[in-house]
């Protein structure tokens, strides 16, 4: 029987980026407001300290911050008539656990989506007729646009201390930065990130081609820094373990670095972790979820914590779950199309490939990931879709740097793996090896979704989330052009050897590929296409609202946080300056 | 006879040798930077059987050959990483599901067995042996380097039929667990010497490369690699 606590202004579940944002945001605004985390709590100074933190195995190979599937894991197929077996160890994707959440390991890749994005269907029909968009593609429009979200978009990046270069500052192109990007309020807050050799190599090789290469925008301080929460951030040092690893600088930006020093001293703030979130409590008649309902892992207790105000900010794959679980909203149907929690699940389409180069020296361990070098021109609407039988489509990325000897040796294809030929080409290739991305869109296909798995449950008894997902045929597509468009600047680049990697036809659950993950509860403009309006706000509950990628209609060619992040930022505004002064649907349905 | 013990005898000298392997690639070096002394523990178990021990070293032998690029993987303890990691909360399957009901399921959808990776390789090394006794008439760890290499390479190719265990599939976890033992920080038993680390040319851990982006480019940077050891 669960002990009732004390109600409280607003609880938040989840303290990674949208649920560190919204707790700092309504602490500010006078709210007290409680964290539930399920994971431990992170301290920089404690837990991300030189020379552990300095420790491929642990954190690369062991995913020491990731999730603890024992406790909890999603099923998956490819297919709807196939049976979903559980993943039993994240790989494909790899979501974190613990205060600062998937944002600790995270590459720090920190992007805004461009302003067509946010309209997506509408555009692509304008542009290229109706029959552009077949019946199966379950995309739509946001119902919030790129200029609404500017200025959340900016202060996100004030939160994070992103280090980069402007290629668009209130209409007026520059020559350097992404040209292709929406009008930016004004330039980053920190200068980007020296280019990595292998970097700087493929900026010149685009450059001849005629395309737009600018450094990556890097969620990371290039100088210390002092976010607008009054937080000091470190100066990235280029140690080269950037990824599945925290930042013993302190300047790769997370709840942990940004945020959470202010909210320690918040006294209007309390953080409770190790406690893992069951259901929310809901009130269908009152349209309200009264609290949540969430086991103490450390004392095996069960509370009922009643809120005014709950915010649901964990995984895309865990939001969507509390929902289907606590029996909010209808869940969707992939036969009929009806139902909306659970529907348009849409990954990254991430593929890769290798260039070798024995004659320039790469030192390949050093370095952060804003070492690399991006082209934009490839994106949704940044060119001509005319006769190319797909849409959609994704920057490209080309870096030397953050290649640790486990993970990060790079040897061509059919060298031996093991003995001493292996030994040999590993040792010749090691400091001669760049590799390359394209981070392709994803867009919504009727039979990619998300519901409760019939056979399998987690540790609390509760039915397990069922992902079923496949590559379309249209991201293929996609993906094959942005590999041809990478092959063309490798070739430019005249490499002893390279080799494309485009991803297999059917979606795999090992190895991994990318943690961007997106949908299950979208946004949109009604109930009848969406499980929150535009302030993230569900339509089946007015004091609930849902945080994070899983509602994104679609996923597009730009990493999600950077959205995220303004999204959260977004939200919290208009709970501040409508929804606490009249408590009720912000949009009518 | 001489081909039952040859093999085992290369092992058995081979961890003693790794004293002076180790001495020959830290000679020189301040002792904050040498390498810890090479264990005798090699041959006292957390977990390994004899038999998984000297399948394990024998692996590692094979993939690891002992050349001008580094010694073999044995005397870079390789096998004690193995055991070391097989006996971790790792090892025991900590954070992995292990709900059933299990079905093998299709490649797409991932490892779907209940053995944890101790119990995994535990049935992996007497599948192998048993496969290895039948086709050779004797175990993997006594068979002649070229037998090995052969072994190994039907294992790989997804010639080798193991008798109720996919013998491909164990192969890739083998060449995983042996490549993270001879890569990974000298903390967890593998790697001596930072062998490995000095075969690539991998500094290691830095404090810091701020600064040294441009600095080295273009150039190679080079420095004597340091393990957390040498930090803490």
């Amino acid at each position: 029987m669960a002990t009732r606590l004390k109600e409280i202004d607003a609880v938040v579940i989840g303290m990674g980026w949208a649920g560190g944002i919204m707790a700092r945001e309504l602490t500010l605004a006078g709210l007290n407001v409680v964290g539930l985390e399920r994971g431990p709590d992170h301290r920089p100074a404690q837990d991300f300290a030189m020379p552990g933190i300095r420790d491929e195995l642990k954190y690369q190979q062991r995913l020491e911050l990731m999730g603890d599937n024992s406790i909890d894991t999603i099923t998956f197929r490819n297919q709807p008539a196939q049976m979903a077996l559980p993943i039993r160890r994240w790989s494909a994707f790899l979501p974190g656990e613990g205060v600062g959440g998937t944002g600790n390991h995270w590459g720090a890749s920190h992007w805004r989506f461009q302003p067509d994005d946010f309209r997506l269907r509408s555009y692509l029909q304008a542009r290229y007729g109706a029959k552009s968009v077949p019946d199966t593609m379950t995309i739509q429009d946001w119902p919030v646009g790129y200029d609404e979200l500017e200025s959340y978009y900016d202060r996100f990046d004030k939160v994070c201390g992103v280090s980069g270069k402007a290629g668009n500052i209130k209409g007026r192109k520059i020559a350097g930065g992404n040209v292709f990007e929406g009008p930016r309020s004004g330039e980053y807050p920190n200068r980007p990130m020296p280019p990595s050799e292998g970097g700087a190599m493929f900026a010149a090789a685009a450059k001849s081609l005629g395309y737009h290469p600018f450094p990556v925008p890097f969620s990371a301080a290039s100088a210390p820094y002092k976010n607008i929460y009054g937080v000091a951030m470190g100066a990235c040092q280029e140690c080269g373990f950037c990824t599945r690893t925290a930042c013993e600088a302190s300047a790769k930006a997370s709840t942990v670095t940004t945020i959470m020093p202010a909210l320690r001293q918040e006294p209007k703030f309390e953080l409770r972790t190790r406690v893992f979130v069951s259901k929310l409590v809901y009130d269908k008649a009152a349209k309200r979820v009264t609290g949540v309902l969430y086991t103490d892992l450390k004392t095996g207790q069960e509370y009922e914590q009643p809120a005014n105000i709950v915010v649901l900010a964990a995984f895309v794959f865990s939001n969507t779950h509390m929902l289907l679980h606590s029996g909010i909203g209808e869940p969707y149907d992939p036969v009929t199309g009806k139902g909306q929690v659970g529907k348009n699940y849409c990954y990254q389409f991430e593929a890769p490939a290798a260039a070798f180069f024995p004659d320039k020296e790469l030192n390949p361990y050093m370095g952060s990931p804003g070492g690399g070098v991006v082209i934009d021109d490839f994106n949704n609407a940044n060119f001509d879709h005319a006769g190319l039988g797909f849409v959609g489509g994704g920057y490209i990325i080309a870096s030397s740097g953050g290649s640790p000897p486990i993970n990060g040796r790079s040897v061509p294809e059919g060298t031996p793996a093991w003995g001493s030929q292996w030994k040999r080409e590993t040792v010749k290739w090691y400091y001669h090896s760049m590799h390359f991305n394209t981070q392709g869109s994803v867009y919504g296909h009727r039979d990619n979704y998300m519901d409760l798995d019939p056979t399998y449950r987690d540790a609390l008894g509760r039915p397990l989330l069922r992902l079923t997902y496949n590559g379309t045929d249209n991201d293929h597509a996609m993906s094959r052009y942005l590999l041809s468009r990478v092959e063309g600047v490798i070739k430019a680049m005249a490499p002893a050897h390279y080799e494309m990697r485009p991803r297999p036809k059917n979606f795999t659950i090992v190895p991994y590929q990318s943690t961007h993950n997106a949908g299950g509860t979208i946004m949109g403009s009604s109930p009848g296409n969406s499980v929150v309006n535009r302030y993230l706000q569900t339509w089946d509950a007015h004091n609930l609202f849902v945080m994070g990628a899983s509602t994104f209609p679609q996923q597009h060619g730009y990493n999600p946080t950077g959205t995220l992040g303004a999204l959260a930022l977004w939200s919290a505004d208009k709970i501040k300056n409508s929804y606490l002064k009249n408590p009720g649907p912000l949009v009518h349905a | 006879m001489a081909d039952d013990t040859i093999p085992r005898r290369g092992f058995l000298t081979g961890a003693g040798a790794a004293g002076a392997g180790a001495a020959a690639l830290t000679a020189g070096l301040p002792p904050a930077q040498a390498a810890p002394a090479p264990a005798d523990a090699a041959e006292t178990w957390l977990v390994l059987t004899a038999e998984e021990a000297a399948f394990f070293s024998a692996i590692a032998d094979v993939m690891i050959p002992a050349d001008a690029l580094s010694p073999s993987g044995t005397d870079c303890g390789v096998p004690v990483f193995i055991d070391r990691q097989l006996a971790s909360a790792w090892g025991a399957g900590a954070r992995m599901y292990r709900a059933g009901p299990f079905q093998p399921g299709l490649p797409e959808q991932g490892y779907q067995l209940p053995l944890t990776p101790r119990d995994y390789f535990s049935a992996g090394v007497q599948a192998a042996n048993a496969w290895s006794s039948k086709t050779y008439g004797k175990t993997f760890d006594r068979l002649t380097p070229e037998q090995r290499a052969e072994a190994l390479t039907a294992m790989e190719g997804g010639k080798a039929a193991f008798e109720d265990f996919d013998a491909k599939a164990f192969f890739q976890r083998l060449l995983a667990i042996t490549m993270e033992g001879f890569f990974s920080d000298p903390i967890y038993g593998g790697n001596r010497g930072k062998a490995s680390w000095r075969m690539l040319g991998f500094p290691g851990l830095p404090a810091t490369y701020a600064g040294k982006i441009e600095e080295y480019r273009g150039k190679r940077y080079v420095a004597e690699p340091q393990s957390i050891a040498d930090f803490s």
